[in-house]
C-alpha cells in the first residue's frame, strides 16, 4: 500500500476507493489472488462443506469453532497487547511486568465481582487498581532511570518476580474462574451452517454470547483508541511522542504527564483484560507469563509501537493458536512461535511496524 | 547501556609488564584457582557437587550471557535454552533410562553432536535477533526461549514431554568413572576455567574489541568497515559453545533433564544471576551463580529459622535483584570494584 501511495503526490487528496482501485490496477495478479482467497474463506465459512472436503479438513464444526475462538481470543490478546505496545512505543520500556498486571486485574476483578455482585463494575475496579499500580511504577521507578532501556526492563523483570510471588501468597495457586453474568450466558444462534442432517435440514452454529460481546467490546475499544489517537489533542501528543519524544518535550509539552497517563492506561487495559481472561478461561499461577509472552509475540509479529499492528498480530496469533489446537495438537504453541520466527526473518520490524 | 568495561583498557601494554607485576595483578585469580583445585581434599561431596559444581556450571551458562550482554550489548535470554538443548541432545544421542528414545551412542560421538546442534541453534537465534537493536533482543530471545520450553513440554517423541529424562550419567573414559563426585568436579572445574579464560582472551582479542565497539557505537563501526551483524552473530556462536558445554555438564551433574531445566523460570533466573553478579567482568557470572546457589540451598531453612514463610523465596530473589539493579547496575562485582578503588588497593582497576 505504502509504495503505491507514495509514488505520486496527488494521492493523499484522492479518496480511499480511488486508491484501492489504483492499487488493484497496479497489482492485478496479487489482487486477483487476494480476491480468490477472500471468496474461498467466505465460502468455507458460509456454505455447507461437501463430503470429500470434510474428509480432508475434518468436520466443519471444528473449523468454524476454531475460527470463532481464534478471533475472539485475538480480541483478548489485543486488549493485553495494546497497552504493552503503547508503553513500549512511547517510553521504550519493555514492561515485563505486564503479564503480572493482567493477572492482578483478573484477581481484583474476581474479588470485586464477588463483593459487588456486578460483573461490569468489576471492570472499573480492575482498571482503576491496575492503572494506579502502573502510574505508581512510572512515577516512583521509571522516571528515575529515564533513557536507560536495559535497566528499566530489568526492573520490570524484578517486579514481575515479586508480584507473581505475592499474588500466589494472597490468592493461592488454584485456578479462579470469574462467573459470566446471567444476561450474557448461553449461546447465540448464528446464520452459519456447520452441518447438514441426513434429512437435509441444516444445523446452524451456536456460539457463546459472552465471547461475541467481549469481542465486540475489544473492537470498540480498538476503534475508540484509534479515534483518540488520531482525533484528539492528547492523541496527537502521544503519536508525536512515539515518533520523537525528545522533540515533543523540547516543544514544551508535558511529556512526563503523558508518560504517566499512557502507563496508567496501558496497565488499566491489561487489568481489564484479566477479567476477560478470567471469564473466557480462568486465571491462575503462570497465566502472567503466558500473557506476557502472548503480548511479546503479538507485538513482535504486528510491529512494535503500532496499534493496528497489535490488532493484526493479535488476530494472527489467536487464530494460529486455535487452529493449531485443532489441527496440530502437539505443536499448537510452537506453531505460534514459528509464525514469529518467520515474520522476524522476513520483516524484522513486524508486519505493520516502521523503521 | 550502563555496562562498564575494562577489557579495552587493559589490552595495551601487557607485553611491557614484568612477570612479578603479572603475578601481583593476577594473584587473586591464581589463589582462587589453587583453592578450587585443592578443594576436594577437604570438602564433602555435597559441597563439591551441590554447591561448587552447581556454581561453576550455572556460572558457565551465565558467562555466555555475560559475554553477549557485557561485551556485545545483547541481553540474550536464549542462553539457558541453548544449554537445555545441548542437555537434551546428549540424552537423546547418549544414554538415559529411556531406551525407546536414547540412542546410546558413545560419549565422544554424542557430545560433539549435541554441542554442534546447540551451537547451530544459538547461532540461528542470534541471526534472528542480531538484526534488531538493543532492547528488542530481550523480547525476541525471551519468546524463542519460551517456544523451546513449550516444545519440550508438548513433544513426546524426542523430548519426552513433561517427564523429561532421568538417569543420565557422565560417561566412563580414560579409565575414570566421571560420574563419581570428585572426577565430575574436576571435569566441571576444567571446562569452567577454560571458558573463563576463553572469554577473557576473546574480550581482548581484535574480535572482542570490535564487538565492544559495535556495542558502543554500531553506526561508527559500520562506517569504518566492520560488519556489525556478522560480529554479533559470531558472538552468539561463541557464547552458544560455552552454554552448550555448560548444558551437558549440567545434565551430567543433575542426572536428569526436564522442560523446567530450560523453562521460563530458569531463563529468568539465569538473567538474575548474570545481572546480580555483574555484566562488567566475566567473574561476575560465577559470583552471581554462587550467590544464587547459596540462596537456593540455604534460604529456605534460613527463612523458616527467622520465622518467615519458606515459600517467599522468589520474593527474596526478586527484591534482592531489584536492590542490585537500583543501586549497583554493574552488580556485586561493581560494588567490589568501587570499594577496592576507594581503598586504593589494586592499581589499574577502573573506578566507578
Amino acid at each position: 500500500m505504502a509504495t503505491a501511495l507514495g509514488d505520486d503526490g496527488v494521492l493523499p487528496r484522492a479518496g480511499r476507493g480511488d486508491a484501492l482501485a489504483r492499487w488493484i490496477a497496479r497489482h492485478p495478479l496479487t489482487s486477483l489472488l487476494i480476491a480468490i482467497a477472500v471468496i474461498f474463506v467466505l465460502w468455507l465459512v458460509l456454505a455447507p462443506w461437501p463430503a470429500g472436503f470434510e474428509d480432508v479438513f475434518g468436520r466443519k464444526r471444528l473449523f468454524i469453532n476454531a475460527l470463532f475462538n481464534g478471533i475472539t481470543l485475538g480480541g483478548l490478546y489485543f486488549l493485553v497487547a495494546t497497552g504493552f505496545t503503547l508503553i513500549f512505543g512511547l517510553m521504550r520500556n519493555v514492561n515485563l511486568a505486564h503479564g503480572s498486571l493482567y493477572l492482578f486485574g483478573g484477581y481484583i476483578g474476581y474479588e470485586a465481582a464477588v463483593w459487588t455482585g456486578s460483573w461490569l463494575l468489576s471492570y472499573v475496579f480492575a482498571f482503576v487498581c491496575c492503572a494506579l499500580v502502573g502510574a505508581t511504577m512510572q512515577v516512583l521507578i521509571f522516571r528515575r532511570m529515564e533513557g536507560q532501556d536495559l535497566r528499566q526492563t530489568l526492573v520490570t523483570l524484578g517486579l514481575s518476580i515479586v508480584f507473581s510471588d505475592l499474588m500466589v501468597w494472597v490468592w493461592g495457586g488454584n485456578a479462579i474462574q470469574i462467573d459470566t453474568p446471567d444476561y450474557l450466558m448461553g449461546p447465540v444462534p448464528t446464520p452459519i451452517v456447520v452441518a447438514v442432517k441426513s434429512s437435509g435440514e441444516a444445523i446452524f452454529l451456536q456460539y457463546p454470547r459472552v465471547r461475541l460481546v467481549i469481542f465486540a467490546a475489544a473492537v470498540l475499544i480498538g476503534i475508540g483508541m484509534w479515534l483518540a489517537l488520531h482525533r484528539t489533542r492528547i492523541g496527537v501528543m502521544i503519536r508525536a511522542g512515539v515518533d520523537d519524544r525528545d522533540m515533543l518535550s523540547v516543544l514544551g509539552y508535558r511529556v512526563q504527564l503523558l508518560f504517566v497517563l499512557v502507563f496508567a492506561f496501558g496497565a488499566g487495559l491489561a487489568g481489564m483484560a484479566g477479567i476477560v481472561g478470567g471469564t473466557f478461561q480462568s486465571i491462575s499461577l503462570g497465566e502472567d507469563s503466558h500473557f506476557l509472552l502472548a503480548s511479546l509475540v503479538v507485538v513482535i509479529v504486528g510491529g512494535m509501537g503500532s496499534i493496528p499492528g497489535a490488532a493484526l498480530g493479535a488476530l494472527v496469533i489467536g487464530l494460529s493458536e486455535q487452529f493449531g489446537l485443532v489441527y496440530f495438537q502437539n505443536y499448537a504453541t510452537v506453531s505460534t512461535f514459528l509464525i514469529m520466527v518467520v515474520v522476524l526473518a522476513l520483516r524484522p520490524q513486524g508486519l505493520l511496524g516502521k523503521r | 547501556m550502563a555496562i562498564s568495561d575494562t577489557g579495552t583498557v587493559r589490552a595495551t601494554g601487557v607485553s611491557g609488564r614484568t612477570s612479578a607485576r603479572w603475578l601481583a595483578e593476577h594473584s587473586p585469580s591464581l589463589l582462587l584457582g589453587l583453592f578450587l583445585v585443592l578443594l576436594p581434599a577437604v570438602a564433602t561431596d555435597f559441597v563439591l557437587d551441590q554447591i561448587v559444581g552447581w556454581t561453576l556450571v550455572l556460572g558457565m551458562i551465565a558467562l555466555s550471557l555475560m559475554f553477549l550482554a557485557g561485551y556485545g550489548g545483547m541481553v540474550s535470554l536464549v542462553q539457558m535454552t541453548v544449554a537445555g538443548l545441548a542437555g537434551y541432545m546428549i540424552t537423546v544421542f547418549g544414554a538415559s533410562s529411556l531406551p525407546t528414545i536414547s540412542l546410546f551412542w558413545p560419549w565422544w560421538v554424542a557430545a560433539p553432536i549435541a554441542i554442534l546442534i546447540a551451537v547451530a541453534f544459538g547461532t540461528l537465534a542470534g541471526a534472528l535477533s542480531a538484526r534488531t537493536e538493543g532492547i528488542y533482543t530481550i523480547m525476541i530471545t525471551l519468546a524463542l526461549a519460551s517456544a523451546f520450553f513449550y516444545l519440550t513440554l508438548q513433544n513426546w517423541s524426542i523430548f519426552n514431554g513433561f517427564n523429561g529424562f532421568t538417569t543420565i550419567p557422565a560417561p566412563i573414559f580414560l579409565g575414570i568413572n566421571w560420574k563419581s563426585p570428585v572426577p565430575l568436579y574436576y571435569l566441571i572445574l576444567f571446562f569452567a576455567a577454560l571458558s573463563y579464560a576463553a572469554v577473557l582472551y576473546v574480550s581482548r582479542a581484535p574480535f572482542g574489541i570490535a564487538l565492544q565497539g559495535a556495542r558502543d557505537n554500531p553506526r561508527r563501526m559500520k562506517a569504518i568497515g566492520f560488519n556489525v551483524t556478522a560480529h554479533r552473530i559470531a558472538a552468539y556462536a561463541f557464547a552458544a559453545l560455552i552454554a552448550a558445554i555448560g548444558g551437558i555438564l549440567l545434565v551430567w551433574l543433575n542426572n536428569q533433564i526436564s522442560p523446567g531445566t530450560a523453562g521460563i523460570q530458569a531463563t529468568i533466573d539465569l538473567l538474575v544471576i548474570a545481572v546480580v553478579g555483574g555484566l562488567g567482568h566475566p567473574i561476575g557470572a560465577f559470583v552471581g551463580a554462587f550467590i544464587y546457589v547459596i540462596l537456593r540451598t540455604f534460604a529456605l531453612d534460613a527463612l523458616v529459622a527467622v520465622g518467615l514463610d519458606a515459600r517467599r523465596f522468589q520474593t527474596i530473589i526478586g527484591l534482592g535483584f531489584l536492590v542490585i539493579v537500583f543501586f549497583s547496575p554493574d552488580g556485586v562485582v561493581g560494588i567490589w570494584r568501587r570499594w577496592s578503588a576507594r581503598a586504593g588497593s589494586p592499581p589499574g582497576r577502573n573506578g566507578p
